[in-house]
């Protein structure tokens, strides 16, 4: 049978709190990846700190959200994480997030094959109905990474980010069960 | 232009704080209802009992004494208080200037009467002129037709559409989030 954990460049895993941690923590010493990440403001955190927030997240909710590393194939370097979050099982919605925090891995394909991998297993694992993103303005090359993954735009959520004096818009992308089958059915046998 | 002296009464209701024990008898009657469990939001409909209402009001104080990022109020006819509803600011990102908001009338003979307009035009008064947030948005189901109507009456636009996200009756339907700038809202209260 097919490991659905596998993609083409990555796999997802799953590693202690300590080892996520200290790969957290370094991550977010780099400005550019977390404002790339997400609208929180940009914070340092022990690995102490990350680990505990790691650990209360686990603990609260297990059919709520489905949490991996990704580690390339080749090297098995761990390079960033991606996880499935509010999940709605009543309407078979879920929103997914990813980040690389290893800057040597940007831009060759891993986000894609890794977000491959994870809708894959949204919807042949947690039969799930659609699955749901959002991503800054000012980050071209994970939406085209997204479209490649089979998402499309939904809307645009206006002026929602304030950094460096520009307000830029936050898009919001979806993906379908039945439209993304018919692009990535990733079921070998 | 209209000189406000209190942010929160309107003409015929008030936005006023929670009363434990009194509002939660109340307010576990209104669950009762699938209708305005569905309206309110996508969560699984079930009703809450008093004692569960209670405990939620509890976590909601807390919140907004240690977060810092919720504003909650009832919403009570004038003169005599009778609670009819409720609204929220919540998630509130300081930094970027924005939050989302929720509001609900709990029985049906109180709806389509202008007491959930009335409470909008207070709340984002209170979000844009007292908090001074950049921007405002709200998530509603394109089935829920009077939210609709309430929030692009008071000038929110549609700003995403995420395609069959909800599922109920064997139908699906889209979920609609809708926007609001300071900037358009100061442009209708000039």
């Amino acid at each position: 049978m097919h490991d659905i954990f596998r993609g083409e460049l990555v796999r997802l895993s799953s590693d202690n709190p300590q080892t996520m941690a200290e790969a957290f923590s370094r991550w977010n010493r780099d400005s550019e990846y977390t404002r790339l990440l997400d609208d929180e403001p940009a914070r340092l955190r022990s690995v102490k700190s990350v680990k505990e927030w790691l650990e209360k997240e686990a603990a609260s909710g297990e059919n709520m959200r489905f949490f991996f590393s990704i580690r390339a194939l080749a090297d098995d370097q761990l390079i960033g994480f991606v996880g499935l979050f509010e999940i709605e099982w009543n309407h078979g919605n879920a929103w997914v997030g990813i980040g690389l925090g290893e800057r040597d891995y940007w831009g060759k394909g891993y986000g894609t094959d890794a977000m491959l991998t994870i809708l894959a297993y949204a919807f042949n694992e947690l039969n799930l109905y659609r699955v749901t993103l959002d991503v800054f303005e000012y980050n071209p090359r994970a939406i085209r990474s997204y479209e490649k993954a089979g998402f499309q735009i939904e809307g645009r959520v206006r002026k929602m980010i304030h950094r460096d004096g520009q307000r830029s818009d936050v898009l919001v992308m979806g993906v379908l069960r039945d439209e993304w089958k018919g692009r990535h059915w990733r079921i070998k046998t | 232009m209209t000189i406000h002296t209190s942010l929160f009464e309107g003409e015929h209701i008030c936005l006023a704080p929670i009363e434990t024990d009194k509002d939660a008898e109340i307010q576990a009657k209104w669950t009762e209802s699938a209708e305005f469990l569905r309206l309110l939001s996508t969560e699984p409909a079930i009703p809450a009992s008093p004692e569960a209402v209670k405990k939620r009001y509890e976590a909601i104080e807390k919140k907004m004494e240690t977060d810092r990022n919720l504003f909650y109020f009832t919403i009570r006819l004038r003169p005599d208080d009778r609670l009819i509803g409720f609204a929220q600011i919540y998630w509130i990102e300081w930094a970027g200037g924005y939050a989302r908001l929720q509001l609900g009338i709990g029985l049906p003979d109180e709806r389509g009467k202008g007491y959930g307009s009335e409470a909008l035009r207070l709340l984002l008064r209170y979000a844009f002129s007292e908090l001074n947030l950049f921007r405002l948005d709200a998530i509603v189901g394109e089935d829920n037709l009077a939210a609709m109507r309430l929030f692009q009456k008071a000038g929110f636009v549609e700003e995403v559409r995420q395609r069959q996200a909800l599922y109920r009756d064997g139908r699906r339907w889209d979920l609609i989030g809708l926007g609001l700038l300071k900037e358009e809202w100061s442009a209708s209260h000039a």
